[in-house]
């Protein structure tokens, strides 16, 4: 009789992994909420810092990866990374409340413990950037993604050229992040802010992101040779957005969009962020266009 | 690869050698209302119950390497902190004792995504690794159209391969243990006839396929009829049930979900295995449904088996079992809705 022995390796030997490593592909950050500021009426700022401080120090991720963000016996949800890559393991992700997790987490008060797994996804290029215009133009919660790659090109301002922000929003009530725009300002950061409907306060621009977004491209100089964009928004903005900045002859690969979908894993396996048969969080969450436009349903 | 032959009386033997260890393989489950005998992989406790001449089993072998519904990891809760504990619910070795050529192909296709060296899932592949098995040659069956996805034979994923040569098995062996099972029966290397005798079986078996889908240039004709509006059609009949995905050997798409223990001191983390038919599959937070038509999810799910597939691995998701077809209220076969998209309506084979 054979009694076969409890094999504990991968059948590919190359790939040598015993059990204790297979697990370690499921590990957990445990971190802490620090701080959180409300933003608006559904959307907060959390502050989270990893627990252990070599753990803390060894996180790096890139401005456009996201993280699972946990909660033992709620959910686990993806969320951007909006802080700055330097700040590794001090992390902040702006959130809305939307549903069972997030909701649960807006009740969370400081100190309560997450987990954290990833970064997982793909990054804004923004080293090939280096020497060249960007337009960052958002839409909504659109601008979450963008504020990691804002504050890298802060970190090297000298190195970009213009940079335009182009972001809209349904009121300016909804609008995030006002308190750092002075400071993106003093950078001189070109800051175009629409709203769909403006209020007793407002005195800027009333109408749609594509309004400020065709007198941006006219006052671009050369944007074909010399821009690259950024784009993320609802799902319908893409589309009208990316039309007119190829209109405008950019280059389909020097327009970048992060894009959404449902996942449960962002591992590449559940198979719920499907775009046609791309896997958004192995493949992206960002995309150059060129990729978009190879892709069923994207957008 | 080594080949040996023995007698149709040592199998029992073979058996013998092996049931120390569980043993999963083909065992009857009744008869269906048009008296056709039905199969489906379960333990088996007796030699007696193991069906290696059955047709097709109703369910692939998903229920032991990728559960329906699996603890991923649990927790321990204290007052503002908590434990992970990490269970890759793989305890005992199990030997697969009759599995067709479809099967070990479809194993093999999920280990591409699942063992693989990005992220490989440490649930399916600690189970994976604790698999022997032992395949056995097959009668192919109206629905079976293997051949044309190419998974009528296999080369490799198994321990040992029986062919039936009448009144002996051919034994196909990939492992030193298989090798040193066969050391505890009586068996010979295979002279000229029976090499003879195992290439005939195999050509015998070729010409019973009654069953064909055109896979030529398909990836590209996918991409062409994305817009066409036989999938309307197919859409219009699908239910979204998701029972395709359910019997599929290679569909592995699921969702996850935690919960908290009465007692608020445990929470588990599981999952569970979905179909991309189902209507929630792609909806996100806002309420938009990427997919929001039961025709935009089911040609989702054969464009994501014959096209993304291919394009990332170079060969189908699908190994052309016919259990989708089989399974599904609607009707809706593989054969019809690709010779459809194709323009050829009707078309059977
Ligand atoms: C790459 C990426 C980055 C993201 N970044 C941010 C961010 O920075 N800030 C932010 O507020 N939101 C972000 N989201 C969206 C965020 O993941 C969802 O809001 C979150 O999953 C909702 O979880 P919940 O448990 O609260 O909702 P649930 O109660 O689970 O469901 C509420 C709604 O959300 C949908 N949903 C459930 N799970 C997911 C999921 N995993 N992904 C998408 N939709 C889901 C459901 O269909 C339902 O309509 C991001 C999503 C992705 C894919
Ligand atoms: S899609 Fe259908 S025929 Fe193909 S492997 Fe799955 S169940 Fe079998
Ligand atoms: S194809 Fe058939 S089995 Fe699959 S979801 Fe549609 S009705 Fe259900
Ligand atoms: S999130 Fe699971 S496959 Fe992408």
């Amino acid at each position: 009789m054979v009694k076969l022995p409890f094999v504990d390796v991968l059948a590919d030997k190359k790939n040598y992994m015993r059990k204790d490593d297979l697990a370690s592909f499921e590990y957990t950050y445990q971190a802490e909420i620090t701080n959180v500021y409300s933003l608006t009426k559904t959307e907060k700022l959390y502050q989270l810092q990893i627990i252990d401080p070599v753990e803390r120090a060894r996180f790096t991720f890139k401005p456009g990866q996201f993280v699972m963000l946990e909660l033992p016996g709620i959910g686990e949800a993806p969320f951007s990374i909006s802080s700055s890559p330097i700040r590794h393991g001090d992390i902040e992700l702006c959130i809305r409340a939307v549903g069972n997790l997030t909701n649960f987490l807006t009740r969370s008060p400081r100190g309560t413990r997450v987990g954290i797994s990833g970064p997982f996804g793909t990054d804004f290029p923004v080293e090939e950037m280096q020497g060249h215009d960007i337009m960052l133009i958002a839409g909504g919660l659109g601008l979450v993604p963008l504020r990691a790659p804002i504050f890298a090109v802060l970190e090297n301002r000298s190195r970009y050229g213009n940079i335009d922000i182009i972001y809209g929003a349904r009121n300016p009530a909804e609008l995030l992040f006002t308190y750092q725009y002075d400071m993106w300002r003093q950078f001189d950061i070109d800051l175009n802010i629409i709203v769909d409907q403006g209020d007793a306060s407002w005195n800027g621009p009333v109408g749609r992101i594509t309004s400020i977004l065709e007198d941006r491209i006219q006052a671009a100089e050369n944007i074909g040779k010399n821009t690259y964009a950024i784009v993320c928004g609802p799902p319908v903005m893409f589309k009208f957005v990316c039309d007119m900045l190829i209109k405008a002859h950019l280059p389909t690969q020097k327009i970048f969009v992060s894009l959404e979908r449902r996942m449960h894993c962002g591992r590449g396996k559940c198979c719920r962020c499907n775009i046609g048969s791309t896997y958004t969080c192995l493949k992206g969450p960002v995309f150059d266009y060129w990729s978009v436009m190879n892709m069923k349903e994207a957008i | 690869m080594l080949f040996r032959v023995f007698s149709k009386n040592e199998l029992k033997n073979l058996y013998d050698i092996l049931a120390v260890n569980h043993i999963v393989g083909p065992v009857s489950k009744g008869c269906n209302k048009n008296s056709t005998a039905l199969y489906d992989f379960d333990f088996v406790y007796d030699f007696e119950e193991l069906q290696l001449e059955y047709s097709a089993t109703i369910h692939s072998l998903k229920r032991f390497i990728l559960p329906a519904k699996e603890t991923l990891c649990s927790f321990t809760l204290q007052k503002n902190n908590w434990q992970k504990h990490v269970e890759l619910n793989a305890y005992k070795p199990i030997v697969y004792f009759g599995l067709h050529a479809c099967d070990i192909n479809a194993l093999n296709k999920l280990d591409k995504v699942l063992a693989g060296k990005i992220y490989p899932d440490p649930y399916y592949a600690a189970k994976r690794n604790n698999m022997f098995i032992i395949g056995v040659g097959c009668t192919p069956q109206p629905f079976c159209f293997c051949h044309s996805m190419g998974a009528d034979s296999v080369l490799h994923g198994f321990d040992m391969f029986l062919t039936d040569l009448g009144d002996s098995y051919f034994a196909e062996i990939l492992s030193a243990r298989a090798f040193e099972c066969l050391s505890g029966i009586t068996c010979r290397e295979p002279g000229k006839s029976e090499h003879q005798r195992f290439l005939e079986v195999a050509q015998e078996k070729m010409k019973r396929f009654t069953c064909h889908v055109d896979t030529t240039d398909l990836t590209k004709i996918l991409d062409l009829e994305f817009q066409a509006d036989v999938w309307r059609e197919w859409g219009e009949k699908c239910l979204s049930c998701g029972t395709c995905a359910n019997v599929c050997p290679t569909c592995y798409c699921y969702g996850v979900e935690e919960n908290v223990d009465l007692d608020m001191r445990h929470a588990a983390k599981t999952r569970h295995l979905y179909s991309c038919n189902l209507i929630d599959f792609a909806e996100v937070a806002g309420g938009h449904n990427f997919r929001p038509h039961s025709h935009d999810r089911l040609k989702y799910r054969y464009y994501h088996k014959h096209r993304g597939f291919v394009e990332a691995f170079e060969e189908s998701l699908c190994v052309g079992c016919g259990r989708c077809g089989n399974a599904c209220l609607a009707n809706i076969t593989v054969p019809e809705v690709i010779a459809s998209v194709r323009g050829k309506e009707g078309y059977h084979g």
